[in-house]
This record gives C-alpha cells, sequence and structure tokens, in this order.
C-alpha cells in the first residue's frame, strides 16, 4: 500500500490531475481492465473507488490516476511518494469485456480519459480498429495523449475552447464517425453531461455502448446500496453489477442527482481544511 | 417468595440520546451476586439448551454465588469465546431466558421475572478482560502444522478461528473492509458494542496466534482454489449476509434514502457521527422515517435520533412497521430504549411509494395502512394491507430496514460452491462442509439471517467439522 512515485500530470487552470504508483502485488496480479479499487488515505478518511489504470505484475504495482475533486482526492494529491495508503483493497467491480468486436470507438472526457487508457490498450491488443476521441476543457488540461495515440488506429481532440483540436465537444466528433462509418462499439467514460450525450448520439446509429458510473461509494462490495443506479428500469448496484452498464439504459438524471448528496458537506469539509 | 429482578444501570435517556457511548453500564459485584441468588440451580436446567452453544448457565451462575468468577469466566469460555459481546447482543430473551423456569408457557419471549443471564455473562465477560484472565487452550501437537484460513471476521469467522486456535490450528482470517468484526463493526453501533470490547475480544484471538489480514477479499484478491494452492489445508466461509433488501417501491432511489447498511456502516465503521474530523458524511434530517422491526431498524432509528440530537438539538425519528409492537422481531431491550430516547413508533403500516422535490431529495412516503390477518409461515400475524386507506408522511430522510441477503461475491465466481433458492450456502448440517471438500460455512451465508451467537454456535459445529477433517488427513 505504499505510494512508490508521484506525479502530477496536471497543474492548471484551477484543475489538479494526480498520478501514484503504489505497490499492491495481489491487486496488480488479479486486476483487468475496466476494474477498480476502493482506498483509504487515513484511518479517519473516506473508502473512495479509483480505476486501475495500469499495472505491472513484475513490480507488483498498480497506477492510478485521479482528478483532485474532493477532500479525498485533494489530501492524495498532498501525499507523495514514501508514504504509506491506509487501506487498499481490490480489484472490485465486473471487468470490461475484452473481445475483438471489430471497430470500436472510446471517448474519454477529463479524468475519465485515465480509465479509458487500459480499455483501449485492451481492445486494440485484441485486434480491434480502435478509434479515441478525447474531451477537454482546455488543451493544458489533456492527459494521456502520447499514450493513447500509440493504442489507437483514429485518433481525435476536442477542446471547449478551440484551444487545440476540434473547438467543441467530443460527441459533435462522435456523431461524425458513425455518419460516416459502421462502428460496432462506443466505450465512453467522463462527466456524466458527456456519457449522458454520447448515449443520445449512438442511440440514434444503434451502437453498442458501455459506460463506466462514478456512483457514491462505500463499502463498494455489494453491501451498502449507496451505488444504487437505475438501468433498464431496473435498480443495480454500481459497485458488484458494473461499474460498466449499458449507456442506453441508464436514467442519467437520477444518477446526476444522486451524486450531488453529499455536496454541502464536501464542500464545508473541503473549506475547514483549507482546500478550496 | 421470588425475589425482584436486579436491575442494570444505564445511562440516562436524556444524556445519552446526544452522544454515542455505551447505554447499559453492566452490573456491579453486588447486583450481579444479587442476580445470581436468584437462580433456582434447577435440577434439569432448560436454559443450557435454549443457549446456541450450550454455555453450561447454571454452573457459571453458581459460580458467580461462590464468588468464582474466574470459574465462572472459564465455564463460560469453555463454550464461547466472546462473552462480552454475546453478553451485549444477544437476545437472550428468545434464547436461554426463554427457556429459563421462570417463562411460562407459550409467551413468545421472556418476561422480566427471568434471570438476566446475558448480564450476568457480560459481568463475567468483562471481569475476564479487565482481569486478564486466560481462556482455556488445548492445543493438539498433531495440528500445529495445518495452516486454515477464515473467510470474513463476523461473528461466525471469529468464533471458529478462536476455536481452531485454541487447538493449536494456525489460522488466518481474510477481512475485505479495513478493519475486523463484520456487523459488530459496520452494524452495531457503539452504545450497544463499544469499539474498546469489541478491540479486546479481537485482540484475545490475535494472542491465540490468530492473524488477520484487512483489505483482503477472497473471490476479488485471491480465489479459493488460491487458499489451497497458498497451503491452507481448510477453509471457513463466514462472509455473512450483507445485501441489504430495498422495498421495491416507486422514488426508493431518491436522495437521503439509505439502506440501513449505509447508514449504519457510515456511522458506524466510518464513524461519520465525528464528522467533519472522520471524513465520511451522513445527511441527518429534520424527520426521519425508519421502515421495519428488527435490531437493525432499531440500531439505524437510534443512531439516527442521536444525529438529530447532537447536530439539531431535537429528534424527530419514527419507526414504521407493518405489524404491532408484539410482531417486532427486535430485541426488546432496544424497542424500550429506543422509546426512552424519544424514537417514536407507527404500526400496521405499509410504505408504498416515496416522493421527492426537483431536486432528488425524498419529501414524503406514501402508505397504506394495514390490519392484521392470519399468521404466516414464521407463526406472526400476516399485515393485510387495507385498499383506499393511502396517506401520506413527511419525512427527508428514510431509512430502509426490511432484511438483509446472501453475499454474492465468493459464491458469484466460485461456481462449485451449491446454493439454496435464498442464495445461502448449502452445507451438512453434521460438519457445516459446503459442497466442496475442506471448504466449512457458517453463520448468515448459511440459516440466512439470524443473531451473533447462533451464528458462532454454527461456527462452533464447523469448527468442529475442520478438526475432523485435518485430523483424518
Amino acid at each position: 500500500m505504499k505510494i512508490l512515485n508521484k506525479e502530477l500530470l496536471i497543474d492548471a487552470a484551477g484543475t489538479r490531475i494526480g498520478k501514484i504508483t503504489v505497490l499492491a502485488p495481489d491487486i496488480a496480479l488479479k486486476a483487468r481492465p475496466g476494474q477498480f479499487i476502493v482506498l483509504m488515505i487515513s484511518e479517519k478518511g473516506e473508502r473512495v473507488p479509483l480505476t486501475v489504470v495500469e499495472k505491472d505484475v513484475s513490480k507488483g504495482t498498480i497506477i492510478l490516476i485521479f482528478q483532485e475533486a474532493g477532500l479525498t482526492t485533494k489530501l492524495l494529491g498532498r501525499m507523495g511518494a514514501g508514504e504509506e495508503l491506509y487501506a487498499l483493497v481490490g480489484p472490485l467491480g465486473h471487468a470490461t469485456e475484452i473481445k475483438n468486436y471489430g471497430k470500436a470507438i472510446l471517448v474519454g472526457g477529463g479524468v475519465g480519459i485515465a480509465e479509458i487508457y487500459p480499455v483501449a490498450k485492451a481492445l486494440k491488443d485484441s485486434g480491434n480498429h480502435v478509434a479515441t476521441v478525447l474531451g477537454a476543457r482546455t488543451k493544458e488540461l489533456l492527459i494521456l495523449e502520447e499514450e493513447l495515440k500509440k493504442t489507437s488506429d483514429e485518433f481525435y481532440v476536442a477542446t471547449d475552447d478551440g484551444s487545440y483540436g476540434r473547438k467543441g465537444f467530443t460527441t459533435d466528433i462522435l456523431e461524425e464517425l458513425l455518419n460516416k462509418g459502421k462502428y460496432d462499439l462506443v466505450y465512453s467514460v467522463g462527466p456524466i453531461p458527456m456519457m449522458k450525450r454520447s448515449a443520445a448520439v449512438t442511440k440514434k446509429f444503434n451502437v453498442r455502448t458501455v459506460v463506466s458510473l462514478n456512483a457514491i461509494m462505500v463499502d463498494a462490495t455489494g453491501m451498502c446500496g449507496c451505488c444504487r443506479v437505475t438501468v433498464g428500469g431496473k435498480t443495480f448496484f454500481s459497485c458488484v453489477d458494473g461499474p460498466e452498464f449499458d449507456a442506453h439504459q441508464v436514467d442519467w438524471d437520477e444518477l446526476i442527482k444522486r451524486n450531488r448528496i453529499y455536496d454541502d458537506k464536501e464542500k464545508h469539509v473541503c473549506k475547514l481544511n483549507n482546500l478550496i | 417468595m421470588k425475589k425482584e429482578p436486579v436491575n442494570v444501570k444505564e445511562m440516562g435517556p436524556a444524556l445519552r440520546k446526544r452522544n454515542f457511548e455505551e447505554v447499559v453500564l453492566g452490573y456491579a459485584e453486588t447486583e450481579a451476586a444479587a442476580e445470581a441468588a436468584r437462580c433456582l440451580q434447577c435440577k434439569n436446567p432448560a436454559c443450557i439448551a435454549g443457549c446456541p452453544v450450550g454455555i453450561d448457565i447454571k454452573k457459571f451462575i453458581s459460580r458467580i454465588t461462590q464468588k468464582d468468577y474466574k470459574g465462572a469466566y472459564e465455564t463460560i469460555r469453555e463454550k464461547n469465546n466472546f462473552p462480552s459481546i454475546c453478553g451485549r447482543v444477544c437476545p437472550a430473551e428468545y434464547q436461554c431466558r426463554r427457556a429459563c423456569v421462570f417463562t411460562k408457557k407459550g409467551l413468545p419471549f421472556a418476561p422480566k421475572e427471568t434471570i438476566n443471564i446475558h448480564f450476568l455473562e457480560r459481568f463475567i465477560g468483562d471481569y475476564g478482560m479487565r482481569n486478564n484472565l486466560d481462556a482455556p487452550k488445548t492445543p493438539d501437537k498433531g495440528l500445529s502444522k495445518y495452516k486454515v484460513a477464515v473467510v470474513g471476521s463476523g461473528p461466525a469467522g471469529l468464533c471458529s478461528a478462536g476455536e481452531l486456535a485454541r487447538y493449536g490450528v494456525r489460522v488466518v482470517i481474510f477481512e475485505g473492509l479495513q478493519k475486523p468484526g463484520g456487523v459488530l463493526r459496520y452494524g452495531i453501533p457503539p452504545f450497544r458494542m463499544p469499539r474498546d470490547i469489541l478491540d479486546f475480544e479481537i485482540d484475545y484471538l490475535k494472542k491465540l496466534g490468530v492473524e488477520i489480514i484487512p483489505n483482503f477479499i477472497i473471490g476479488r484478491t485471491k480465489t479459493l482454489d488460491e487458499l489451497f494452492a497458498d497451503g491452507f489445508s481448510a477453509v471457513f466461509l463466514g462472509v455473512g449476509a450483507g445485501i441489504p433488501s430495498f422495498l421495491g417501491i416507486p422514488g426508493e432511489n431518491l436522495c437521503n434514502i439509505y439502506s440501513a447498511n449505509e447508514f449504519l456502516t457510515r456511522v458506524n465503521l466510518m464513524s461519520a457521527y465525528k464528522f467533519p474530523e472522520f471524513h465520511t458524511p451522513v445527511n441527518i434530517g429534520n424527520k426521519v422515517l425508519v421502515i421495519g422491526g428488527g435490531n437493525t431498524a432499531m440500531d439505524a432509528a437510534r443512531a439516527g435520533l442521536r444525529l438529530q440530537n447532537m447536530t439539531k438539538g431535537g429528534s424527530d425519528t419514527t419507526i414504521i412497521y407493518r405489524r404491532t409492537e408484539a410482531e417486532m422481531p427486535a430485541r426488546r431491550l432496544e424497542i424500550e430504549h429506543a422509546k426512552e430516547e424519544g424514537v417514536k413508533f407507527k404500526f400496521l403500516m405499509q410504505p408504498v411509494a416515496f416522493m421527492g422535490d426537483e431536486n432528488g431529495f425524498v419529501k414524503k412516503m406514501r402508505c397504506l395502512e394495514c390490519k392484521l390477518g392470519e399468521p404466516d409461515s414464521s407463526g406472526r400475524r400476516r399485515p393485510v394491507p387495507i385498499e383506499g386507506s393511502e396517506f401520506d408522511i413527511e419525512c427527508d430522510i428514510a431509512i430502509i430496514a426490511v432484511g438483509l441477503k446472501a453475499n454474492q461475491i465468493l459464491i458469484s465466481v466460485t461456481p462449485e460452491l451449491k446454493t439454496d433458492k435464498y442464495g445461502d450456502l448449502i452445507v451438512n448440517r453434521d460438519t457445516m462442509e459446503t459442497s466442496i471438500k475442506g471448504v466449512y460455512a457458517g453463520g448468515d451465508i448459511v440459516g440466512g439471517e439470524g443473531t451473533v451467537i447462533e451464528a458462532m454456535g454454527m461456527a462452533k459445529k464447523a469448527a468442529r467439522g475442520i478438526l475432523e477433517y485435518l485430523k483424518e488427513k
């Protein structure tokens, strides 16, 4: 559970994205693309889920990438190499179903780009044609560009302000690609509005679309139901039934509301800790 | 003439409803002696058969009357590894005390006149803890070469680990959460099960040589096969029933509708009652509804009421139950304590929907009135909703405490483990062996939701099964 390496990938435009390499041989051995871990930074900390972005079985390490958004990620961003996490458990959730689908489009927005990276690699390795569409608010907030270029047959970037790549949203590019050619899978991870728009776009083309949901979790082993989401009219627990679901079936508005349950408390505790 | 039972000292409701400290303070020595003296020392004591682990109740009570507390301690420890835990959480009025000669035939639970066996057990357990008394060990040299893995550190896991370690088996407990104890840690609040007591009882296992590995999920971090490959000779599964049931009614995923498990895990395991010192938040509103009539419902209501008193200076917490008080499965003591603290009770009501505001937060619960019908398979009279009796209750927090289902993580990746229609493990009832050779199970994963002591009873039987299995190897 020791942090072996710490890197600040982004520190610009009010956004900080960190990358840590953690010693966790058992998890490294088992983790597959799409799975996540839960960590606690201290005995008083929260249990927070993060996707396993990379792993190295021979070194027994996993790599986690996180945007400093709430108290825990802000404090994690202040931890450095040599420090120990209080708790780390996993891998959790179902792995992505990796097989040769044919042609796949991977859409990543913001820190969600970190989550599509292991899936893009695995899909490429399984013989898929991989088209990658990345989105960020502005050029300096884009992560893993070089890494994802290497795993992609087609590569596109959209920025909200047009400072890099196309001005606009990832979903504009997604729609163009689907208009031009036939794709067999869309895998989309990012802010909920982006995933919701992705789903709306691909629905028109009837393309299988998978999203990885970032619901709030506590134990993350199916025992609390905090992360419940409505998919196809039925309730599922993101932690054990997901985190991936059929994007066309997700009740996005419910997820958006449920992810705001603790917004006021989060702000309060960040203020108290001088982290705003 | 029968002597009056000795009341146990408690922290007064006005004080305790504002904190998470232990409510029941336990007997002092003179009180324990007076209560023990009430025991008739029956020739054929029925109470022993009422105890799921078969503690020699008559003998340990007689030891108390002789002031032989060490003897009493050893008598209990012979059968029960965790007297300070069981003395606090056992529903004695449904078990040993119901079997007590002072309980008239046919009563659903023991009346107050019965011997307060649980308080006496607690007195002795705490005495042993304070005086560092050793548990009886009976190591068997032939067994020390074996390693047994225990999956889960709840009541069943802890108990089987203790039993096996006493015979010299090397035991490693794997726990998925960051701290051991299972439901004793995440489910039962500190005001019923103080954390220092829980830690002491778990540390006692470490003294017996048991190793505890937290943050390790069998079925995810490692599989059962890998445990055997790592050199474990047998495995005990005490993975519990932790999957919360919901009502399955419209609006149930609105914000601030919690499963009791989530609410209690936030409060107990993650210490949300000490937010923001501890970082995990929990929301607490002006009107809390708790749906259910079991111990979990009582725990959730009493925790919610405390949080209201601590943060809002007053409380409005109501338990909604579809039958009446007589049918409530909760311990009578918890019901009484809840009432004293100001928890309100509404009976014969069945929720049918939740309604929220534009931000998705719950605001109202719609209910139907019920009447009692014929007894169902549990022997309790079935609630029958009255058509057209809908009415709404305001609320800004709702906590659902209507039962738990078997944990599925390990089972879902181990198809060789046979389960019944409820998802519980099927075992040989004599040995507690599952459908996989060398893999045993006990606790809620076998029997469905039960009590701490029932789980321990199964775990002891499984431990015996494992010992036999190892000896035959």
